[in-house]
């Protein structure tokens, strides 16, 4: 613990409860955007009109527009999709895994972290729809009552997904908002104008703060807490059954849905941590997320590092020891196929890199643990793409094997889609409490800060 | 500390709360029964026709058979609609100056066909074939109802695909012995499940597993 700070978990010796609430309610409601603030938003238009004339025109001209071909027939939209749901997992995992574990530190965290699982999955939404090829049919996926009196195909991985995804975005929208209460009350009660009482009190749902509030509150947070757990399992787990429930060298794998859950969980800590650092700097929270949070979460981000390593390994042994000369084929496909080079970089990447977390200085110093986090979302990017393309690149007919040709929408979706998340964020920054200030309270009181 | 809601406000929280889940249910129940609803499928609707041609006076007064005017009903996937000289075999004898049938000899004279406005319309992804449920058992009236009682023509069933799969799915109660396949009086006997069963059974009608896959009616 350096000089400067005197508890774990918050930074300066003495925070008392209004100076937390100031320090993460003024600036949305006190002060003015900020310099930083336009600039991001300049900065990220041009991607998020990238977005949508990419959505727009895939809508109008049809998913020829992507690289796909006869034999590569999944692309960018599927590793795009499986990465963005990746990283709209954690934020719930953080939520609700480390409230049951009882982990308070999780308090400066978890509010955006649970804001990152929803733009998150929201944006993952749009790729299955846009690789449909016929967008336009996408609300046959519900079973809504109709004339043609047909159900959905429950036999289809692209039904579980809509099941998946639908079921957590809806999940994680109530258990953030559930988060949220308290602190649109301490909004409400410090709005400066008419406005903003009338629409913080209308979100806050006659909040008063009484113990018989918090009471309910406590027990039915915790409550969805515990039903939070299986939902982060399962979005991922449907995802990676996706590829193994098919007949695929390399995708038929029983490792599939644990191996996709701990990946996303990976992925998700590595986009948790930059947003940490990023908003910590902007909206100078450094009283609240302290050196310790990023300990904490680079240690989570080095226990995936390795889990993932381990799976890879499996992957591996598995084909040798399965003896499927199909599997074994593709597994060789990795090290010496047309994409190899790409399978390099994943595992040095997601493998190689982040064993410099073991050490502390690393660990604490937030240049290199920015550099690692993006590595890390890189190197789950390429594993999503490797996932798809080197066993649709050289399955089980010889005459079909054909490589991917990335084009420019491809190019597009895969970078556009970002400025639409930081427009998220540089939006929510704006208008809620970024960081849970009722957990911070509470934090800062166990941690003798307050008193 | 200045209230920043009225009383009321109770209520409208309250509303609103309630809507969240009701509203989308409904508006999916509401969206289903216009659908399902004439308004959509144009069940029971008729159409203005150049002629007002009665099935009620032709086929229920007159006894003629559906195979007079619609020749092709036993061997093609269309029905057939009958020329103007179909029109004329008769009505060159009676009825020949019939300012009804105005229409009719101006077609014949001027050898251009007469423009019926078309009353069951599938979707032309709808392969249908009227041959084939002739042959094997499935009645005029079945799908086109007491066309022996229609002054114009209507379409009484509401043609969706969740009707064609009603029959696809369970089709013993439409069938009939071939000799009754264009009675229009037919009605089904006491046993009509037995013999239905029966007749499947016999035709070779594999119902559901055949009958009722996409690719039967989408080819």
């Amino acid at each position: 613990m350096s000089a400067r700070q005197h508890h774990k978990w918050i930074a300066p010796k003495r925070l008392g409860y209004a100076e937390i609430s100031a320090a993460v309610s003024d600036p949305i409601q006190r002060g003015g955007p900020g310099r930083a603030w336009f600039i991001a938003l300049l900065g990220i238009l041009p991607l998020v009109l990238a977005t949508f004339i990419a959505v727009g025109a895939v809508l109008t001209v049809g998913i020829g527009l992507s690289g796909v071909n006869t034999t590569v027939v999944w692309g960018f939209s599927i590793a795009n999709y499986v990465w963005w749901i990746g990283i709209g997992n954690a934020g719930t995992l953080i939520s609700s895994m480390l409230l049951l574990t009882r982990q308070g530190w999780r308090a400066s965290i978890n509010r955006f972290a649970e804001a990152m699982t929803l733009f998150a999955a929201a944006i993952a939404g749009i790729f299955p729809v846009i690789h449909l090829g016929r967008p336009l049919y996408a609300y046959w996926l519900a079973p809504y009552p109709n004339t043609m009196e047909l159900w959905p195909q429950w036999r289809s991985a692209l039904v579980w997904d809509f099941w998946a995804i639908a079921s957590y975005i809806l999940f994680s929208l109530i258990f953030w908002f559930t988060g949220l209460l308290p602190d649109l009350a301490t909004m409400r009660d410090r709005a400066q104008t008419r406005t903003g009482q009338v629409v913080y009190g209308a979100l806050a749902l006659g909040w008063r703060g009484s113990a018989r509030h918090w009471a309910v509150y406590e027990t039915f947070h915790k409550t969805m807490a515990a039903l939070a757990v299986p939902l982060v399992c399962s979005v991922h787990s449907i995802v990676g059954l996706d590829f193994a429930a098919s007949l695929m060298p390399g995708w038929q794998e029983s490792i599939f849905p644990p191996y996709f859950v701990v990946g996303a969980m990976y992925s998700g800590f590595a986009m948790v941590v930059m947003l940490a650092i990023v908003i910590r700097w902007g909206l100078s929270l450094q009283s609240m997320i302290t050196p310790a949070h990023f300990d904490a979460m680079a240690k989570v981000m080095l226990f995936a590092s390795i889990v993932m390593t381990f799976s890879y390994a499996t992957e591996w042994f598995m084909a040798w020891y399965g003896g499927e000369h199909a599997d074994r084929t593709v597994i060789g496909y990795f090290f010496t196929g047309d994409y190899r080079w790409l399978y390099f970089s994943l595992l040095f990447c997601n493998c190689l890199v982040p064993q410099l977390l073991w050490f502390r200085a690393v660990r604490l110093n937030l240049w290199l643990l920015a550099a690692i986090a993006i590595v890390i979302n890189l190197g789950m990017w390429l594993e999503r793409i490797l996932i798809v393309w080197n066993t649709l690149s050289h399955g089980y007919a010889i005459s079909l094997w054909r490589t991917y040709h990335v084009s420019l929408y491809d190019v597009v979706i895969l970078i556009a889609p970002l400025g639409l998340f930081v427009l998220g964020f540089l939006v929510l920054a704006r208008i809620l409490p970024i960081v849970s200030m009722h957990e911070v309270r509470q934090l800062a009181h166990r941690e003798g800060a307050a008193a | 500390m200045v209230q920043i809601f009225r009383p009321g406000a109770d209520t409208i929280a309250r509303i609103v709360l309630f809507a969240i889940p009701t509203v989308p249910v409904l508006a999916v129940g509401f969206a289903y029964s216009l659908w399902h609803s004439p308004y959509a499928t144009a069940q029971d609707v008729t159409r203005e026709q150049p002629v007002p041609f009665s099935h009620e006076h032709h086929v229920g007064g007159l006894g003629i058979d559906c195979r007079y005017c619609h020749t092709s009903v036993e061997k093609a996937a269309f029905a057939g609609l009958p020329p103007t000289q179909t029109c004329m075999s008769c009505h060159s004898q009676i009825w020949t100056n019939a300012p009804m049938l105005a229409p009719v000899r101006a077609s014949l004279a001027e050898d251009r066909p007469i423009e019926w406005q078309r009353v069951h319309n599938l979707p032309g992804y709808v392969y249908f074939n009227h041959s084939v449920h002739v042959a094997k058992g499935v009645g005029c009236t079945t799908c086109h109802g007491p066309v022996q009682t229609m002054k114009l023509i209507r379409q009484a069933a509401p043609l969706t695909m969740g009707w064609c799969l009603d029959c696809h799915r369970n089709p013993a109660p439409s069938l009939r012995p071939h000799e009754a396949v264009f009675d229009v009086d037919w009605q089904p006997p006491e046993n009509q499940a037995e013999v239905g069963a029966r007749l499947a059974k016999e035709r070779h009608i594999a119902s559901p597993q055949r009958l009722s896959e996409c690719s039967i009616c989408h080819r």
